[in-house]
């Protein structure tokens, strides 16, 4: 009679997992790969204009139509996504870093140290950082640097949190007292042991941002603060869509809008899967 | 002569774990201090190796007072302690293999160039191979790993050894082991010896004298 098959639950849920990561992948994978070939294969000029064709609907020459000047819409998304994901990695990493630091100081130095720079870091989350990110563009003149230094020095603060809640958990163990019992300096413990520690999680930290980062510089651009019109990001080309989505015209915010989203969320997904590797008790859901 | 005089530890100043508890070793003694589990013999033991600093009291290493514990105290006088620990697991970076874990002290102290001829050494005293040596802690078991634990603790020549339920962990024939080694350190080089437990059989057979923690915190 003893015949119960112990059966595992959440197979399903496992294998719709796997699907979203290996989609995820292909995504980020082209993505990537448009991004890095296709400008200097076709060495076409996104900003070419042409009058005559102007506002196109999406056509076999011009897959996602032309905007209100007749540049091709296909290639200045690419150009756009180039733009903005190179803003979104370099704001992602110079974010990280100064979260790192930051965290990592805190937590080493302890005490009075520790308190003023986590109430400072309080300080700065309590003002909603696209505000505190539009403030720091308005202050120089308009170009893609500007929109790398709003949106980094806008995203360390939750990194350095996360870095001082891990090098301080790393700190109490005991093969730290190891390590002081066997004459390493403060430099060393840091560097041999606690640096090693917080890595993964910082790493996966400026990973989950790049697609945040992506969406600030776009929202940046929408406003009309990030990066010229004539320079294509992704938020620019929504923002000069809006005059003619009025008139009806769909394709100039339908193509740049899901070239934002399309590839910000499968970076989410394979960041997300990451995560589950490395941390697999919080079973999570995308964290933009 | 290592000297605890009237010290007050804990983890927090209103409610420390014990007050005023006093200790002498004789140079080259071994003491044993047996009490039961969270009576706070691992936290004195921690004070005496300069790891936690006590709230109140004073301790005198070899005649020199201690002015400040783990980073705060000078490098001579912290790696004047050679510590092992209960759990070996918590006490190695996961990150390092063993044959690092026992080479780290030396090169933190920049006797890097005494690595290849210490470390092989110490290695065959404590009973690790080769093999052993190059795997990383989660490759090894409990009482491998306690084993090298204890050639880190012994790679400066400490002169004074301090064991927190070294053995606790682990099998008979290890404990034995590990106690020969030990025993063996103090022969040649006249190291004193503070060992924590509860085993009061193995602390009595190991100890020239052992002190109940009882004893300790009513005198």
């Amino acid at each position: 009679m003893a015949d119960i098959v112990w059966r595992a639950h959440g197979g399903v849920r496992r294998s719709t997992r796997a699907w979203r990561v290996r989609t995820s992948a292909v995504i980020v994978a082209a993505v990537v790969l448009a991004v890095l070939v296709v400008p200097p294969l076709v060495n076409l000029d996104e900003q070419a204009v042409d009058l005559a064709a102007k506002l196109r609907p999406p056509s076999l020459a011009h897959p996602f139509g032309t905007d209100d000047v007749g540049r091709d819409l296909l290639l200045r998304c690419v150009y756009g996504l180039r733009v903005s994901l190179l803003v979104g990695v370099v704001a992602a990493v110079v974010a990280t870093v100064i979260g790192t630091a930051v965290g990592a100081l805190a937590a080493a130095s302890g005490g009075w140290v520790d308190r003023i720079v986590m109430r400072l870091v309080d300080i700065f989350s309590s003002v909603p950082h696209l505000l505190l990110g539009i403030f720091i563009v308005a202050m120089f003149r308009p170009g893609v640097w500007p929109v790398v230094v709003s949106v980094a020095l806008t995203h360390w603060l939750s990194t350095a949190r996360i870095v001082r809640a891990e090098v301080l958990s790393l700190r109490s163990r005991p093969y730290v007292d190891a390590a002081i019992s066997g004459g390493a300096s403060r430099l060393r413990v840091a560097v041999r042991h606690l640096l090693p520690g917080v890595l993964p999680q910082a790493g996966l930290a400026a990973v989950l941002m790049v697609p945040h980062a992506i969406w600030h510089e776009s929202a940046l651009s929408f406003l009309g603060l990030g990066l010229p019109t004539h320079q294509a990001s992704l938020g620019t080309l929504v923002q000069s869509a809006r005059g003619s989505l009025l008139a009806g015209d769909w394709w100039p915010t339908l193509f740049p809008g899901l070239f934002i989203i399309v590839p910000t969320l499968a970076i989410a997904g394979l960041a997300g899967a990451w995560r589950e590797r490395i941390n697999p008790r919080r079973r999570s859901e995308l964290m933009l | 002569m290592l000297e605890l005089r009237a010290i007050t530890a804990g983890y927090d100043r209103r409610a420390p774990v014990f007050r005023s508890v006093d200790l002498t070793l004789a140079p080259g003694e071994s003491v044993g201090l047996l009490g039961p589990s969270g009576c706070g013999k691992s936290t004195l033991a921690r004070v005496a190796a300069l790891l936690h600093r006590p709230d109140a009291g004073q301790l005198v290493i070899d005649g020199e007072v201690a002015r400040g514990w783990r980073h705060r105290a000078p490098r001579e006088q912290r790696t004047a302690f050679g510590v092992v620990f209960q759990q070996p697991r918590l006490s190695a970076d996961p990150r390092l293999a063993l044959r690092d874990l026992v080479a780290e002290p030396l090169r933190a102290v920049g006797r890097s160039s005494e690595v290849a001829d210490l470390v092989p050494e110490l290695a065959a005293r404590v009973g690790l191979g080769k093999d052993l040596m190059g795997r990383r802690p989660h490759e090894v078991s409990d009482g491998q790993l306690q084993r090298a634990c204890l050639a880190r603790a012994l790679v400066l020549r400490p002169r004074w050894l301090v064991c927190d339920e070294m053995t606790a962990m682990l099998d008979a024939s290890t404990t034995a082991a590990l106690v020969h080694v030990v025993e063996e350190y103090r022969r040649e080089s006249g190291a004193g010896m503070l060992a924590v437990g509860h085993d009061r059989v193995l602390l009595e057979r190991w100890c020239d004298r052992t002190v109940r923690w009882e004893e300790l915190v009513a005198g």
